[in-house]
């Protein structure tokens, strides 16, 4: 995983609460092979029209937040399905941090996972935050720093921001996942053996017909 | 200590914390599906990675499968690609596949309960956000994304971290043709769609006591949408009696040492929980959402909310909701002409769901220019439906029969509706374009469904079958 310590960008202001990942990034619908276009992908519907040209009035079709890599958005961020796509056709944007009131919990997990930033931002700090990126509309970019965990920017004073230790120290150094559990291995080949004695039923997964 | 049903769960299954804090659960049974599983195959090829328990993972095709009668990969070409790698994956991966010629192929959810593969107290995860529906035989389920997924085939664990705990007690008695569908869509209602976030839930009560595993499936079905990742029901005799002689169950004194274990599976009565919340069902009606997320729910009998009744800070959403659904505020739900009517789903699918619905269709037919599909959630649920003559059932009066799958839930086989559609579904998620693009989704359960159908309106199932409707 690409590791995370700053991240300097126009932030594009999407101010919805519960945008869900079928909006994010719609199931395939026609698609006919495993490659799929996560750039195109992201945002798909809310950028046509209904004659399938771009619609202009999408935030992320207007030409100062055309290269955007900041999105500033709502509550609940992310609800719905598990997909990672979701997160991935962010990163095909170049989008690497999302500053939300909250997020839904697979989806911030998988942010995690791939190096994208989940900023979650107390109300006041957020109405501030959001207030400065509609006023600058695109014209100056904005830092996120996960070292000294602060925004800066034009049109006011820094924010800082919490995120739990464990997630940035992950996100910091680009921690690969499995790679830290499999340093568990002794432990869950030990929990195997003692969940084996103790509910055996667990441990097998067999098909009595056969 | 007195503990929550939740963490003797959890307790059992932790194998130890990681550097970063996170607790590592150990998964008893994985289930994958073809959308998600080939990036995870490609991923541990890359990475020169084993499938640390392949004997407890097991793979079925849900979400792209076709539903026509006579399917094959092709039926659906934009599932082909999908099908096929996930036959390459499991074989070179050797993990047990419930392909899409299988006898028992279905959708996950549907699937792992119904051969026995989960089972009360075990833990459980799936690669797709509903994976809670199992708690409805008391196993705790997380929903996973990709990278997740990858790491539970690498390691048989997850790194979590622990979650707040909710009990949900649901009271009082269901009048008839009332469900946990209803009971779901109303809790979502006064919770939000994020109500349940950070939390495991565990539905308690007396309602939960006395409907069927199938209905409480539906009901641990809907936790996500409230934002609950895990939510299940503590098993009891109603549960043991469910699973036994399920294929993949225990036998023998096996099966006799496990119900020794589950029956200790509850929750103490001085355990706390972090948030309690209390629903009174006796006086619930059949409800439907009128908007685009899960929580804007009314009853059958009531009308699209006006903004004023609306919290402030949900207006936003609210008005674009009227504008997608076609719907003015003050609209009476109840007779709203319908285009489309779906049975089906991980949420919907099984047995009694469609039991229920012929009940209603039985004799009946579906109203002139109604598109009316049924979808068994599992091919082994088709096979029982039809050897019950359901399907001649559904057939008779109109309604498309089809095999099993995802299908409209989210449209991944192909199955969507028209735009401008509007469709009365027994699905999850009435999320804009999700059906079809600009598709108008109304989630409600499998009666309201089936009534709909014959009315070619929104309707409501007691007045139907009174004569009234
Ligand atoms: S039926 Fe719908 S919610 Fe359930 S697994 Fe399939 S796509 Fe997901």
């Amino acid at each position: 995983m690409e590791s995370f310590t700053n991240h300097i960008a126009i932030a594009a202001p999407l101010l919805q609460d519960d945008i869900n990942t079928d909006q994010i990034a719609p199931i395939l619908h026609g698609s006919r092979s495993l490659k799929e276009d996560y750039k195109a992908m992201l945002f798909m519907r809310a950028r046509q029209c209904d004659d399938g040209g771009e619609d202009p009035n999408f935030v992320l079709n207007k030409p100062q937040f055309r290269s955007a890599g900041i999105l500033v958005t709502g509550q609940n961020f992310g609800a719905g399905s598990s997909r990672e796509s979701a997160v991935w056709c962010m990163l095909a944007n170049n989008i690497r941090v999302i500053v939300a009131r909250s997020f839904a919990d697979i989806y911030r997990e998988n942010c995690l996972q791939n190096g994208l930033l989940p900023v979650v931002l107390g109300a006041q700090d957020a109405d501030a935050f959001t207030a400065r990126v509609v006023a600058v509309d695109g014209h100056a970019p904005f830092t996120v720093d996960l070292v000294s965990q602060r925004i800066t920017g034009p049109g006011g004073p820094d924010i800082s921001f919490e995120i739990a230790a464990a997630d940035r120290m992950r996100l910091l150094e680009g921690l690969d996942d499995i790679g830290l559990t499999l340093k568990h291995m002794d432990e869950i080949v030990g929990w195997e053996q003692r969940a084996g004695a103790a509910q055996p039923w667990l441990q097998r997964a067999q098909d009595s017909r056969r | 200590m007195s503990r929550t049903l939740f963490d003797k769960i959890w307790d059992f299954h932790l194998v130890g914390r990681r550097a970063d804090g996170r607790d590592l659960i150990y998964i008893d049974r994985h289930v994958l599906h073809e959308l998600h599983a080939h990036h995870s195959f490609a991923q541990l090829e890359k990475q020169n990675r084993r499938v640390h328990r392949s004997d407890l993972t097991f793979a079925v095709q849900d979400h792209t499968v076709a539903t026509k009668p006579g399917r094959n990969d092709d039926t659906n070409p934009s599932g082909t690609a999908f099908l096929k790698a996930m036959r390459e994956g499991t074989r070179k991966n050797d993990i047990r596949l419930f392909d899409i010629d299988d006898p028992e192929q279905g959708i996950s959810h549907v699937v792992a309960p119904e051969l026995g593969i989960v089972l009360p107290g075990a833990t459980h995860a799936v690669p797709d956000s509903h994976a809670a529906t199992v708690g409805g035989v008391g196993a705790l389920a997380f929903g996973c994304g990709t990278s997740e997924l990858t790491h539970i085939l690498a390691t048989q664990v997850m790194a979590l971290k622990r979650p707040k705990r909710l009990r949900a007690r649901l009271e009082g008695r269901l009048d008839a043709h009332i469900s946990a569908k209803d009971v779901a869509l109303r809790l979502i209602a006064e919770l939000g769609v994020a109500g349940g976030r950070g939390f495991a839930v565990e539905y308690a009560g007396s309602v939960v006591r006395a409907i069927s595993i199938e209905q409480r499936m539906t009901l641990c079905n809907l936790n996500i949408e409230m934002g609950g990742r895990s939510g299940f029901v503590a098993p009891d005799d109603a549960t043991f009696g469910w699973l036994k002689g399920r294929p993949y169950a225990p036998r023998g004194a096996m099966w006799d040492r496990a119900l020794d274990y589950w029956r200790t599976l509850r929750t103490d009565d001085e355990a706390v929980f972090d948030r309690e919340v209390a629903l009174d069902c006796s006086t619930l009606e059949p409800q439907i959402t009128w908007g685009t997320d899960p929580s804007q729910v009314v009853g059958i009998s009531g009308r699209v909310p006006e903004l004023t009744a609306i919290d402030p800070a949900r207006r936003a959403a609210a008005e674009s909701a009227f504008g997608y659904m076609g719907l003015a505020p003050g609209t009476p739900l109840a007779g709203l002409p319908v285009d489309r009517v779906f049975i089906g789903s991980c949420t919907n699918s099984r047995l009694p769901d469609l039991e229920v619905a012929a009940a209603i269709v039985r004799g009946r037919r579906v109203a002139e220019g109604v598109v009316a599909m049924v979808v068994p959630g599992s091919s082994t649920v088709k096979r029982e439906a039809e050897a019950a003559g359901l399907d001649r059932v559904f057939r008779d009066a109109g309604f498309f029969w089809g095999e099993s799958g995802c299908s409209m839930c989210a449209g991944g086989n192909g199955d969507r509706g028209q735009p401008g559609e509007r469709c009365v579904s027994t699905t999850n998620r009435n999320f804009e374009n999700r059906q079809g693009a600009k598709v108008r989704t109304h989630l409600a359960s499998p009666a309201t469904a089936a009534a709909s159908a014959i009315a070619g309106r929104i309707a409501d199932v007691r007045r139907l079958l009174s004569g009234a409707a």
